[in-house]
């Protein structure tokens, strides 16, 4: 929902950034307003995991040009759990498994540490239970993984629906999920979009990175951006996800040509 | 007062074991020296046991024959911890159980009191006799605890023993264990130890005929200036035997660990079946880490995997926590408590109510 008057939550300002003495992003502009759904595509290794995971504060990443602001405050400032407690929240591509700590445990920390931040009381075990009984509809998901290892052993689909339950406990106001679509059949598909369409409301807003079109046939993105070579090289509406199924990312290299860039640098 | 290494010595009839030794080479025995030169006076631990039902006792007699019987088919005879023992003027305890036997657990607190404390346990578990056992060591000042104990597994015994060992940071631990499994036994032999100034542990399991279940697990921490040592050995003397070990460390301050696993698998274990995974956690520059899988492989029709691992805290993994609001404190304790979880679950179940964690990772709620 496009709501030029609502407030921005996330607006990212030229940022460069860089791994190992590698630069990955070279200048992404964005503003991300309440209300409002992205998606982020692009071919891999066009940098949109370096970007997510700069913007949830991960330590092997430096930024070394440009800002990110979020709900009015420096981003770049706040350590990644902080980031967290104040609505930011990354769906990650590849979910780490954590043997020996309970997923029920950690999603029960998780949820209390953000209840504290926003002046809530934390909850009990008994509390947590309930609520996350709730919250399990939305992804449905067996409440016997709450017994297992954080997503230890779980199937790619698995681990992908725990994210959005994480999602669903947090109740972020910025969700950036990095191809929470990838490696899930069609059932798990609509379920993971179901959810995120459940939780998307006027206040929030969600970032979807994804390669494909069928997810965006079940969520419908405001705007699309097109990433190549660490900068957003076109932005559109919903009809520039189709296009691009059209005609593949040929015109990526083009255009990045003009720009004095070699093709090669795409990948 | 005698010197307290001469005083061993003569205990032990045999000098202290240096680091010209191979099974002693990474393990000084300073802990030990710093002790007083006297045998410890405090109550008989075992005089007011009550044991649970299909539990007896066995005569002093037949016990010393069972033990020497037991020490020699392991190969446990010639340790030094056991000579020390033997010399120590130890209590012994020495059960028989026949079927399927209620939980026992047995708590051997070496308090605050100087000087060397001795304990043997002997075990029998008849054909196709079960017991769950849980022994709890501690200690609250400069001494050392000796325990010697020796289990012999008939057919089909089920043994599911248990070693928690919290220390203290003066006091010392040497803990021989040696078990013989008959064919169709299983044993699962769970030890977690941190906190002393000197631990060892040497677990010698001997299939005697092969074609028995063997399941070690081990977690032992270190911090300050601790050093805790375990050496495994586990033979196989006939074919289809299994073992599935997994030894797991975590070092911190200027601690120091070593582990040393053989596994011996003559000709005539055919068909054996073994894994040795070694796992260390580095939580500190200062801290040592010496581990060693001895393999001695003769049989050529067998399965035997091995694997060490040293690492720091997985930074995916720390920052997979921190991108859901946990602090990285809080974030590194969970990591931390995980990886111990996965020896400390496998405990026997009266463990739990015991908080293993807590109790070894010292920490104060
Ligand atoms: N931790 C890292 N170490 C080294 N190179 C990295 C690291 N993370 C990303 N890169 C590199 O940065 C580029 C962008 O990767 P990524 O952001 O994962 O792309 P995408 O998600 O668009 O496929 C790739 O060339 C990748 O190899
Ligand atoms: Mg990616």
């Amino acid at each position: 929902m496009i709501r030029p008057d609502a407030p921005v939550l996330l607006e990212v300002s030229d940022l460069h950034a860089r791994v190992e003495e590698q630069p990955i992003l070279k200048g992404v502009n964005l503003t991300i307003r309440a209300g409002e759904i992205h998606a982020v595509m692009g071919r891999n290794g066009s940098g949109k995991s370096t970007l997510s995971k700069v913007l949830a504060g991960h330590p092997a990443y430096t930024v070394t040009a440009g800002s990110v602001s979020y709900m009015g405050s420096d981003l770049l400032e706040l350590a990644p759990e902080q980031r967290s407690r104040l609505g930011l929240f990354l769906g990650f591509q590849y979910p780490v498994e954590i043997p020996g700590v309970s997923n029920l445990e950690f999603l029960r920390v998780s949820t209390n540490a953000r209840r504290a931040q926003r002046g809530e009381e934390e909850l009990d075990t008994f509390a947590f239970e309930d609520l996350v009984r709730e919250r399990l509809k939305v992804v449905q998901m067996d409440p016997a993984f709450l017994d297992r290892s954080v997503n230890e052993g779980f199937s790619g689909g698995e681990k992908k629906r725990n994210e959005i339950l994480q999602m669903a406990l947090l109740e972020p106001l910025v969700a950036i999920l990095d191809e929470t679509d990838s490696g899930l059949d069609i059932d798990a598909l609509r379920i993971v979009a179901d959810g995120v369409n459940q939780l998307a409301g006027p206040e929030n807003a969600t970032l979807l990175i994804t390669h494909y079109q069928r997810l965006l046939d079940l969520i419908t993105p405001d705007f699309v951006h097109v990433m190549a070579a660490g900068r957003i090289l076109r932005t559109g509406g919903k009809e520039l996800a189709l296009e691009l199924e059209r005609t593949g990312y040929e015109w990526v290299d083009q255009e990045l040509a003009s720009l004095g860039r070699e093709p090669a640098e795409v990948l | 007062m005698p010197n307290t290494a001469d005083w061993l010595t003569q205990l032990a009839g045999a000098p202290l074991p240096g680091r010209s030794q191979e099974e002693w080479r990474f393990t000084g025995l300073a802990a030990l020296e710093a002790l007083a030169p006297e045998l410890w006076s405090g109550v008989d631990p075992f005089a007011q046991l009550s044991l649970p039902a299909g539990i007896s006792c066995i005569g002093a007699d037949q016990a010393q024959g069972l033990q020497q019987q037991v020490l020699k088919a392991t190969g446990g005879s010639d340790a030094w911890s056991v000579r020390l023992n033997q010399g120590a003027s130890p209590r012994c305890l020495a059960l028989r159980v026949a079927g399927a036997a209620d939980p026992l657990q047995l708590h051997f607190d070496a308090g605050a009191e100087p000087g060397l404390r001795a304990l043997q346990l002997v075990l029998v578990l008849e054909e196709g006799a079960s017991l769950e056992l849980l022994i709890q060591h501690g200690s609250s000042g400069p001494n050392a605890t000796s325990l010697v104990a020796v289990a012999q597994l008939g057919r089909g015994a089920e043994l599911n023993l248990g070693l928690l060992a919290p220390g203290d940071a003066r006091a010392s631990l040497l803990s021989h264990l040696s078990i013989t499994q008959a064919p169709a036994s299983s044993l699962q032999l769970t030890t977690a130890v941190g906190g002393w100034a000197l631990s060892r542990l040497e677990p010698c399991i001997s299939q005697l005929e092969g074609a028995a279940h063997t399941q070690l697990r081990a977690l032992q921490l270190v911090d300050g200036q601790e050093l805790a040592d375990t050496h495994s050995q586990v033979r196989f003397e006939g074919p289809d035997g299994q073992l599935d070990q997994l030894h797991k460390v975590v070092a911190d301050g200027a601690g120091r660990s070593v582990f040393n696993g053989a596994v011996r698998v003559p000709r005539s274990a055919q068909q054996t079946n073994a894994a040795q995974l070694s796992r260390s956690l580095l939580l500190s520059d200062r801290a040592r880490v010496d581990t060693k899988p001895e393999l001695e492989i003769v049989a050529d029709d067998v399965k035997c995997a091995h694997g060490a691992t040293i690492s720091r805290l997985q930074q995916n993994e720390l920052f997979y926590l921190q991108s859901r609001g946990i602090g990285a404190e809080q974030a590194s304790r969970l990591l931390l408590r995980g990886y111990c979880e996965e020896v400390l679950r496998e405990l026997p179940a009266a463990a739990a109510a015991l908080n293993p964690l807590t109790l070894l990772l010292r920490e104060h709620p």
